[in-house]
């Protein structure tokens, strides 16, 4: 338990008759990467605040570094939060800003001098101290609302949407550099996002909310490869699906039926666990775990169905392809831009998209 | 060029029912007072040398006191309920400023006159106070500076009201939140944070209620009697009793002397501390 930075016990939060939270337990251990994904209303930005202080819990506690904080003002909790769009003092300069909550708690003269000079430092802000906000681009803006925090070592520094405001390019640069700095302070950040490329890029674990409800907690690879269910594996990503049931089980393997599809194709899979014949069933495949041929057959994978491309998308990076299964069923695939003489699929094209019993996810429905 | 012509009409008006009068009110200020109230056009400095008066400067101490009380009493009663305005839901602050402005809708002279019902003798105020046994006999009010105060602070308060919810609306709840949350307490939050990022509304507040509460000359008139005399109505009484109106444009254009240096001195003040902080 010693390692426990933030421990959420059964929480419920109600405003008005929207139960924001709803009897969420969640324990963030001691200098990790924590981030809470979900879409807008799931309540993570609620549950944010209840760690910040400027809400309470109707139901249940919060425990930070192991003392409750019940009744506890924000002004007296051993945390800090970058809010999503700053809220920066306009009337007080990069080092006014930095240096207040210091002041606040009285922080001697030199020593606030030399504390603020080093974060300024890590933020590579110090040639900017005399500015006002106004006078700072966004990415700037952020970097002091990091150091406004930071300075004040916090047990558990609270992030709302930190990259949120910053266009695609520096949320990337920012996002690698967030990550360095948590490593390097080594305090537990919370942060909270929608943006899932971002909570994958930067945590350590992640949690997914919908709903005020806790839907799934693990790092960036479980929850991505292994997601708990259809929403889940929707929100991190993109996600296509075959809805059926297990027609036969075999060991380690299943085979599902899904209705629509040839009856001689029966997808082989991973069973979920304690499934028995006739469990109706979900598969889940990523999009960039297909593999799409001319061939009619080709060692190697266990399953191949027939689809026609019905969309080919060049972004760059990769092709994306819309394919229309039988039975109306649509998919992605996407397929990295090897360059050279890779041979591209045209609208209209049949092809056989192919994926090893490995790469599918089946969830009981 | 159209730009320039669309500044014409105001600038026209203005010229003509403004500048114009106020030029003639200047001139008036140098000549003297004829033997039957009109104007002699002989240049003197004579009146203005006459203001410094041990008589007439208790006048402008007194309305200057005043003015400052009525400043600050709007301002405090008038930040709570500005603040509480705008952190209301949009819908209820139409309401409630509706609320504020309503007053605007009657003529001042008849609610000052409502004003002497509550606060005379046999008013409202004390005979409320009376049956509820909080004082003995009645209390005289109206006819003393407590009354032109009262009467001031209710008139101008919504002055007040208006340019300083327009400044805390503005006001980010999220920067009040960041001050919270890096452990400012209460009276930090205020004084760090609110005050200084309000200040536009509080300044604005500040002069639309000092300047008109520093010449006002109904409430005064109405509420403090002979006894409590203010530079309105000293002007007042100058053109329209004595009929000295070279003395009476004299008294005026002290008064606006005195209200623009204290802009002035503010203004200047305000720069050059901003310089400083920026120069920290």
């Amino acid at each position: 338990m010693a390692d426990v930075s933030v421990d959420i016990r059964n929480v419920v939060k109600s405003h008005g008759a929207i139960t924001a939270v709803d009897h969420l337990s969640l324990e963030v251990r001691k200098g990790e990467f924590f981030s809470i994904l979900g879409p807008s209303g799931s309540g993570k930005t609620t549950t944010l605040r209840l760690l910040a202080g400027f809400e309470h819990p109707d139901q249940g506690d919060i425990l930070i570094e192991g003392r409750s904080m019940r009744l506890v003002p924000p002004n007296h909790r051993p945390v800090n939060l970058v809010f999503q769009n700053y809220a920066l003092f306009p009337h007080l300069t990069v080092f006014g800003n930095i240096s207040f909550g210091l002041e606040m708690r009285r922080v001697p003269r030199a020593e606030l001098r030399s504390r603020v000079e080093t974060v300024l430092d890590m933020v590579r802000l110090t040639s900017k101290q005399d500015r006002l906000p106004a006078q700072l681009s966004g990415g700037e803006q952020q970097r002091v609302a990091l150091a406004r925090a930071l300075v004040n070592h916090p047990s558990v520094l609270l992030l709302d949407e930190p990259l949120g405001a910053l266009d695609q390019q520096l949320r990337q640069d920012m996002q690698v550099e967030l990550k360095a700095i948590q490593e390097q302070v080594g305090i537990t950040f919370i942060c909270v996002t929608h943006h899932q490329e971002e909570a994958l890029t930067m945590s350590d674990r992640v949690a997914i909310m919908n709903h005020g409800r806790l839907l799934q907690v693990g790092s960036p690879q479980e929850i991505y490869e292994t997601p708990a269910s259809s929403f889940v594996a929707n929100f991190i990503g993109v996600s296509n699906t075959l809805v059926g049931h297990i027609r036969s089980l075999n060991g380690s393997c299943c085979g599902v039926m899904v209705p629509g599809l040839p009856k001689a194709q029966a997808i082989v899979a991973r069973p979920p666990a304690g499934a028995g014949v006739g469990s109706p069933v979900t598969l889940l495949l990523r999009p960039e775990r297909l593999h799409l041929s001319r061939e009619v057959s080709l060692p190697g994978f266990d399953n191949a169905l027939e689809a026609r491309i019905s969309k080919a998308i060049y972004n760059g990076s990769e092709m994306q392809y819309l394919l229309s299964l039988a039975d109306g069923i649509s998919w992605k695939a996407r397929v990295p831009n090897a360059g050279g003489g890779q041979k591209r699929f045209l609208p209209g094209e049949a092809v056989f998209v192919r994926w090893t019993v490995d790469e599918g996810v089946v969830l009981p429905e | 060029m159209l730009a320039g012509w669309l500044l014409a009409p105001a600038l026209c008006w203005m010229g003509v029912f403004f500048v114009l009068p106020l030029a003639l009110v200047f001139v008036i200020s140098f000549a003297s007072r004829g033997t039957y109230g009109g104007v002699e056009w002989t240049f003197s400095l004579a009146n203005y040398l006459n203001v410094v008066d041990p008589l007439y400067l208790k006048i402008f101490l007194r309305s200057l006191t005043l003015a400052l009380a009525t400043t600050v009493l709007c301002l405090v009663l008038g930040f709570p309920l500005a603040y509480y305005i705008a952190r209301l839901p949009v819908r209820w602050q139409g309401v409630w400023l509706l609320l504020v402005m309503i007053p605007f809708w009657t003529n001042f002279l008849v609610r000052t006159y409502a004003w002497m019902f509550m606060l005379r003798a046999e008013g409202l105020l004390n005979t409320l106070a009376m049956g509820l046994g909080l004082i003995a006999s009645p209390i005289e009010i109206l006819y003393s500076p407590a009354a032109v105060l009262i009467g001031l602070v209710y008139g101008y308060l919504p002055f007040m009201v208006l340019p300083l919810y327009a400044a805390i609306e503005r006001l980010a709840p999220s920067v009040v939140e960041a001050a919270w949350d890096l452990y400012a307490p209460a009276w930090a939050v205020f004084w760090r944070v609110i005050v200084p990022m309000t200040k536009p509304g509080i300044v604005a507040g500040c002069l639309l209620v000092f300047i008109p509460s520093l010449g006002a000359f109904i409430t005064p008139d109405l509420l403090g009697g002979a006894r409590t005399m203010m530079v309105g109505n000293l002007i007042q009484h100058e053109y329209l009793v004595v009929r000295d109106w070279p003395f009476g444009s004299a008294i005026s254009f002290v008064l606006m002397g005195l209200v623009l240096a204290g802009v002035m001195a503010y203004v200047r003040a305000e720069g050059s501390r901003r310089e400083l902080e920026v120069r920290r």
